[in-house]
């Protein structure tokens, strides 16, 4: 409809009889040839489900970050220039403080709505980071990361990564006493680097710690930096929702090839736009009633004081847990050189270990698979067993650590040893994850055999029925046809096959060593599953009548061995 | 894994019938279920009624919001700060939900709500684009003549890969200040410096500490110092009067403690935070970040938790006067490991 008004109104150019909106619509038009998009999108089609709004949580607490983010930046000062306070708040009149401290209080205190702002904001980065994280796992235990979405997996994983530095360079600025035992911490962190540590060091704080560069250029490193590449980075994450199209969950009428759902406008525009308001209302409501950072209470930064039970913002909690879980005897000298490898192996090396096996996901299964087919259909998270198993256990391995970031609360709380807690964790941090493994196989396969189950066999539907032979039935009501589509369109997938060893006159093949490894890791992947049932094994549970559940090998050994 | 796990059919040997597919057919789009405004006219004016309510009650927020920021001063008590806060969010919240909760209401009662199919299509371009892109890269590739002339082409590689010097050597040579990483190393402790009380910076006298007692200690004229804030991350120090006999010095640290009483960095030596909660009773010093443990009776060696070494020691005694001073610098680097800290 857009395009055949434009195109008329383009040729007639009769100004008076167009309406305000459809002359600026002309006069945009033809100047920029927008028709085009609004053609291709206003009614680009979207499905509907409830896990396709955790990303928009995140894009819209990053909107309501970057309106309280501007606001704050009015106010804020960020400067380590020593000033004497004598603001209303009592408890700090004559202290010696910084400046980004100060005007931190004068925010608070005294500009009206202030700290209102600042509690929104800072509620809006902890949201920000949990709707990341939580959308990273339905696009994970859904499969929607596969081709050709890998590249889109990639800027969220990074998008992650930034919205943690976002945090983490925020939440210090204020200069307390807790974020600067924060940077103090970041700092002994720097200087385990091997070799370049005290310089990395000398790099960021601008000389020795804590210096007076690091808050202007955190301040910087905060609003221009990490927005900016946030930005361009959500852009470019939102052209490739559109470019893809959505992905859809299996049902009735949906397809690998099409997309079912509702257009963009008017539906998604009111729903979308209708969300952005009820995220940013509850964030506000957050920030309302739920005190956040108190920072006057804690006072300016001073390398000597510190609080305890202090912690950091949640999604550092882990790197916290990791430092405190390794132990102390891992520091080694190599000639004359410390390698802190107490610090190196909790900093560096787990959560590149941990943050790497994320990001590099998709292309290891898409290697397991060997599928190199588009992918727009989701999977059931029970049907993709091993990568649900090994997501949660990488989930439990995050949680263990996040648990042991607080093992302090843990002891004071539950009045426990501090020293025991540290070991459970220690202990934890390898068994939680191969155990979490193994139960979340087993559900699976318990599910996708319950599915199995409920398609050949029906419901139960407790009326027991007795034959004239003596024998009892419970009848089970057949599954209607979307019922039992939803548990059977999953194609199974299988171990790779490949060529033998040796060629048909004994010849030993090359290349053989790399593809065994392949198939081992594909049969990793893959040897465990449940294949959905086939019409003709329903057929063959239908001639059987409504008999009681056997399980499927037991009754295809009674099928061959001519049981009836 | 067990029989059933690998189950893969099992029922080849089956005769079923010869027209059954391997697999079941997509059944197709389920039909529309109307919703009850789509039947009844007056369903459908009540959700109207209500998507308008939800818009008024947004606008009733902002207005409240106004009328708070203008009638409700911040004060200058947390109540006042606290109260102030609450009712602009409060308000604030109103006005923005009001308008979430009507957009949405409006899109899933009265929009038309009727699913729509949209056919995908491959992502990779078809054969005859890619062999124009290659084609027109090829004709580009060409006019450049970029495949001729080789030095060209390793010129403007090399001064592509040289000027970002121009910003690199610059940022990093003024980045890290100057540079002297050798300051890890030292701290402003030097013999005859007086032990101070952290903040107010008064002299400490030896027979005013009393056992079991801690004190948290600056170097005298901190606040005398180039770069204060960085010399009191460097040289804090907790000193703690122990009975004589509790305390177990090794052979070549005799002569640094005086009457029991011992000074040990502040700083961590797992990442740097202040360890400043004392256990009297059993003499350990735990840090609140990572709950590393010293035994300060034993020379502040690790305990527990994830620091290798123990805390340095400042050697003490007492000047003419009476009051703590220092015999000297610490003798190795205080804080967290680093690459050549041995060196």
């Amino acid at each position: 409809m857009t395009t055949t008004s434009t195109t008329t109104s383009r040729r007639t150019a009769t100004r008076g009889s167009q309406g305000p909106a459809a002359a600026s619509a002309d006069w945009l038009d033809q100047r920029t040839g927008i028709a085009v998009a609004v053609k291709g999108l206003a009614r680009k089609i979207f499905p509907d489900h409830w896990s396709f709004m955790l990303g928009e949580v995140a894009l819209y607490s990053f909107i309501t970050l970057l309106i309280s983010g501007v606001f704050l930046t009015m106010f804020f000062v960020p400067s380590t220039n020593e000033v004497t306070y004598n603001g209303p708040w009592t408890a700090l009149q004559g202290t010696r403080m910084s400046e980004a401290y100060a005007s931190t209080l004068r925010l608070s205190f005294e500009v009206r709505g202030g700290l209102l702002m600042r509690q929104i904001h800072h509620w809006a980065a902890l949201i920000f980071m949990a709707a990341i994280v939580t959308h990273m796992m339905r696009i994970f235990f859904t499969g929607a990361f596969r081709k050709p979405r890998e590249i889109n997996w990639v800027i969220g994983f990074t998008l992650l990564v930034l919205g943690m530095a976002a945090g983490f360079s925020g939440y210090s600025l204020p200069d307390d006493v807790l974020s600067g035992n924060g940077l103090r911490i970041a700092q002994g962190i720097t200087l385990a680097v091997p070799i370049i540590g005290t310089y990395a060091s000398y790099a960021l704080f601008g000389g020795e710690f804590p210096g007076t560069a690091l808050i202007p250029r955190l301040f910087t490193v905060h609003v221009l930096l990490i927005p900016g590449l946030l930005l361009a980075l959500v852009g470019l994450h939102l052209a490739f929702v559109f470019l893809h199209k959505h992905t859809q969950f299996p049902g009735s009428g949906r397809t690998n090839t099409n997309v079912v759902g509702y257009p963009l406008f008017p539906v998604y525009v009111a729903k979308a736009g209708g969300f952005f308001f009820v995220v940013f209302g509850v964030i506000a409501l957050l920030g309302a009633t739920m005190q956040i950072n108190p920072v006057w209470n804690y006072g300016s930064y001073d390398p000597s004081p510190v609080s305890a039970g202090a912690q950091p913002d949640w999604y550092m909690l882990f790197l916290e847990g990791a430092l405190r879980l390794m132990p102390g005897q891992t520091e080694v000298v190599l000639g004359s050189f410390t390698v802190p490898l107490n610090i190196i192996v909790p900093a560096m090396i787990l959560p590149g270990i941990l943050l790497g096996a994320l990001a590099l996901y998709p292309f290891v299964e898409a290697y397991a698979s060997g599928d190199h087919r588009e992918h727009h259909l989701l999977d059931r998270p029970r049907n993709a067993t091993f990568r649900t198993s090994f997501g949660v256990s990488l989930l439990t391995a995050f949680f263990v650590l996040v648990l042991a970031g607080s093992n302090d609360l843990i002891a004071t709380q539950f009045h426990l040893s501090i020293n025991d807690i540290t070991w459970t964790f220690r202990v934890l941090l390898f068994v939680a994850p191969a155990i979490a493994f193994l139960v979340t196989k087993r559900i699976c396969l318990g599910l996708q055999r319950r599915d199995r189950e409920l398609v050949l066999h029906g419901h139960e539907t407790g009326r027991i029925v007795r034959f004239a032979s003596g024998e009892y039935i419970e009848v089970h009501a057949p599954l209607d046809e979307d019922e039992r589509w939803l548990r059977v369109q999953q194609e199974p997938v299988r171990p790779l096959q490949i060529a033998p060893a040796e060629d048909s006159r004994g010849v030993r093949r090359k290349g053989y060593a790399a593809d065994r490894r392949r198939q081992r890791l594909s049969q990793l992947f893959y040897e465990d599953r449940v294949e959905p049932v086939t019409p003709r094994e329903l057929a063959a549970a239908h001639e059987h009548g409504a008999h009681p559940v056997l399980e499927p090998a037991e009754e295809a050994a009674q099928i061959s061995a001519g049981v009836h | 894994m067990s029989t059933i796990d690998r189950y893969s059919g099992g029922s080849d040997e089956l005769s079923a019938p010869e027209e059954l597919p391997d697999r079941f057919q997509n059944p197709g789009l389920p039909p529309h279920r109307p919703r009850r405004g789509d039947l009844d006219p007056r369903a459908d004016k009540t959700s109207e009624r209500i998507v308008l309510a939800l818009f008024g009650l947004s606008t009733l927020g902002t207005i409240g919001f106004l009328v708070a920021y203008f009638a409700l001063p911040t004060g200058t008590d947390a109540g006042g700060i606290q109260r102030s806060t609450m009712t602009l969010g409060l308000a604030l919240a109103f006005a923005l939900l009001g308008i979430g909760t009507a957009a949405i209401q409006w899109a899933k009662s009265i929009m038309n709500d009727h699913e729509r199919v949209e056919e995908r299509h491959l992502m990779e371009s078809s054969p005859a684009v890619r062999e124009g892109a290659i084609a027109n890269l090829e004709a580009g590739a060409a006019d450049s003549g970029l495949s001729r002339r080789g030095l060209l082409k390793s010129a403007m590689i090399g001064s592509l890969a040289l000027f970002p010097l121009t910003i690199v050597v610059p940022l990093i040579g003024n980045i890290g200040g100057n540079w002297n990483v050798s300051t890890f190393k030292h701290t402003m402790w030097k013999k005859g410096l007086r032990l101070t009380t952290d903040p107010s910076g008064r002299p400490i006298r030896a027979a005013d500490v009393t056992i079991g007692s801690v004190v948290h200690v600056i170097p005298d004229g901190l606040d005398k110092a180039a770069n204060p804030m960085d010399e009191k991350a460097k040289a804090i120090v907790l000193l703690i009067r122990l009975d004589p006999r509790d305390l177990h010095e090794a052979d070549d640290r005799k002569g640094w403690s005086y009457n029991g009483i011992v000074a040990y960095s502040k700083v961590c030596t797992h990442v740097g935070c202040p360890v400043a909660l004392y256990e009297q009773q059993t003499h350990h010093l735990l840090c609140p970040c990572h709950q590393s443990t010293f035994d300060v009776a034993n020379g502040a060696k690790v305990v527990f938790g994830p620091a290798k070494r123990p805390l340095p020691q400042l050697p003490i005694t007492v000047d003419s006067e009476g009051y703590l001073v220092a015999q000297s610098d610490f003798h190795e680097p205080i804080g967290p490991s680093f690459w050549e800290r041995l060196r």
